[in-house]
């Protein structure tokens, strides 16, 4: 079962002598100093006092509810706001050390890319291969490089010997892994994913995390995902952000957030694991279950059978 | 008693030139039902979704709607019969402002209460605030619950809803399912096209499921979630609450849909601190 995996995977998929993912010494790559951010018509603020860091390399999930601010604080990361999206804002937003509130990512631009819930809405191709070379074609990427990274493009995304493909004859888990290629395209050191399996059927959902999965294995870039799937966001997150209101109302291990159910009972974002809520209902209901809440669904059932079975 | 809303007999569809789509279904749904079509994509469930409304018509076969056959009844006919949710509210919103979106359809319909069907269907909903807003300036969440909005003011008896809760969170998503779930109580008949297998536990009682074109269990949800022989040729995997209330059964643990339920049951034979709801 799925949950079974859950807080072990990072740790034991990738195999001993490599280096950690991170390193408390690695550097900040992205970063909000106390965000504040408001929409002309709007009457409250959609961020209030955001701070948060990623170092290379890291792999940080965010979830929470519609609403909370989550697409609003990855338009600030980067680089839209305030000049293609307009916004007051205050305090400030980091990437790549540039102050992107103020002034531009410059040169730096192709280093960051961002992926959105609708694929649809962002492939520009008539032509698989098309759309993988419109990105660097506009940087002046040569073409021989440019057919030398679509190769990898596909082959990193699953979606190898369909470079001549029909864009609009992809189903949903393709386009969305032909956007993420797109992305990858320009090499970037951060990749920013807002939602990208909400739209997709279970089959379409499960192709996207494993190209994603695979990404944070193989390769060294910072990845901040957006999503509702608490368990697949879980086995691969090095932390994990809900954000609610406009502000991070939780910020830690996977373990340690899915373990707090009444936060997600309360945010009312994403449907807490099975293992967890009930664990967290039988606690509260006084049911005396051994050692540390669990978030995992074997160990749960096999406190609740010792349980019942000293019962009867 | 029981009246039968839509039939289907026998219906094979194919497009010409290609194999069926669907072949060999029968079903019949009554007044005041609500039901699940689950399968993966490509099972037929769309197919024959859009055989209700008459958007398809079999090329063997029946669908009887009303006891009419969908082929001798007018589209306009079938409109009033069977609204149809569509699973990409981007595909169906057009009007400049929430309040004509909900407008058109009754208006289109010459509904004499066209102001207070779509009054009442934005109340419903919950977009009253909002009716002179563009429907773009909404979130996604929104724009999916303007559409059943935008459905439900032309009153129809029946309501297809593809998809409903996809691209929403947990309180979006059952927030809908509550509104379906009344829209049911006041004798409306739904059939809910998901993948949320978790939803379809808590709130849709009965359950149809497709695979390949053809119906390949139909019945309660919680007997058609706990046939583990056929849910994986369906490529559908039960929710944790049929799985872990089907594991506790031996120690007097129900048919759950939900988890909150299995906890529910499980405080009262273990005797917890509160023995009622947790």
């Amino acid at each position: 079962m799925d949950t079974a995996r859950r807080g072990e995977t990072t740790t034991m998929t990738v195999p001993g002598p490599q280096a950690p993912r991170t390193r408390n010494d690695a550097e900040i790559v992205l970063a909000a100093e106390d965000l504040w951010l408001i929409y002309p018509t709007a009457e409250q603020p959609s961020l209030r006092g955001v701070t948060f860091r990623a170092r290379a390399g890291e792999f940080i999930g965010i979830t929470g509810p519609s609403g909370a601010g989550k697409s609003t604080l990855l338009a600030c990361l980067q680089g839209l706001v305030p000049r293609s999206v307009t916004a007051e804002t205050t305090g400030s937003v980091r990437v790549f050390g540039h102050d992107v509130l103020t002034g531009t990512l410059g040169a730096d631009g192709s280093r960051i890319g961002l992926v959105l819930q609708d694929a649809e809405a962002q492939i520009v191709g008539m032509t698989v291969a098309e759309d993988l070379a419109f990105g660097p074609e506009n940087y002046g990427v040569p073409p021989a490089e440019i057919r030398r990274r679509i190769s990898r493009a596909l082959a990193a995304v699953g979606l190898d010997g369909m470079a001549g493909r029909d864009t609009y004859a992809l189903s949903g888990g393709q386009k969305q892994r032909l956007a993420i290629a797109s992305v990858l395209m320009l090499e970037p050191d951060v990749i920013l994913l807002d939602e990208p399996t909400s739209e997709l059927d279970p089959v379409g959902k499960a192709e996207v995390f494993e190209v994603v999965d695979r990404l944070r294995r193989e390769s060294a870039t910072t990845i901040v995902m957006v999503e509702h799937e608490l368990d697949r966001l879980a086995a691969m997150a090095d932390r994990i952000l809900v954000v609610d209101q406009g502000r991070i109302a939780a910020d830690g291990t996977p373990a340690e957030l899915l373990a707090d159910v009444a936060l997600f009972l309360r945010t009312g974002g994403e449907r807490p694991p099975a293992a967890a809520e009930l664990d967290w209902r039988l606690r509260s209901a006084g049911i005396p279950l051994d050692d540390e809440p669990s978030t995992d669904l074997v160990t749960v059932l096999a406190r609740i059978t010792a349980l019942a079975e000293k019962h009867a | 008693m029981s009246e039968p809303l839509i039939q289907v007999r026998d219906v094979e569809f194919r497009y010409p030139g290609h194999s069926p789509v669907l072949h060999g279904v029968d079903l019949t749904i009554d007044r005041g039902e609500f039901v699940a079509l689950l399968g993966q994509n490509g099972a037929g469930k769309t197919t024959l979704a859009k055989h209700f409304n008459g958007l398809l018509t079999p090329t063997k076969g029946q669908v009887l709607v009303g006891g009419k056959p969908t082929s001798a009844l007018s589209l306009t006919e079938l409109a009033r019969q069977v609204g149809y949710c569509y699973q990409n509210p981007d595909h169906q919103i057009f009007a400049p402002t929430v309040d004509k979106e909900v407008r058109f359809g009754p208006d289109n319909l010459g509904l004499p209460d066209a102001a207070e069907l779509a009054d009442r269907a934005l109340a419903l909903v919950g977009l009253t605030a909002q009716r002179e807003a563009n429907p773009f300036v909404l979130g996604r969440g929104q724009r999916q619950l303007l559409a059943v909005a935008s459905i439900i003011a032309m009153d129809p008896p029946v309501l297809v809803v593809d998809e409903p809760t996809t691209g929403m969170d947990l309180a979006g998503a059952e927030r809908i399912m509550r509104l379906l779930a009344s829209w049911v109580a006041d004798g409306r008949t739904i059939i809910v096209i998901t993948h949320d297998m978790d939803v379809v536990a808590e709130f849709i009682p009965r359950s149809v499921v497709m695979a390949h074109g053809e119906v390949l269990a139909d019945g309660p949800t919680e007997h058609v979630l706990r046939r583990s022989d056929l849910l994986p040729e369906a490529r559908l995997l039960a929710p944790p609450a049929i799985t872990v209330s089907d594991e506790l059964s031996r120690f007097g643990v129900g048919r759950c849909g939900t988890i909150r339920d299995v906890a529910d049951d499980l405080v009262h034979i273990l005797g917890g601190r509160d023995a009622g709801r947790v």
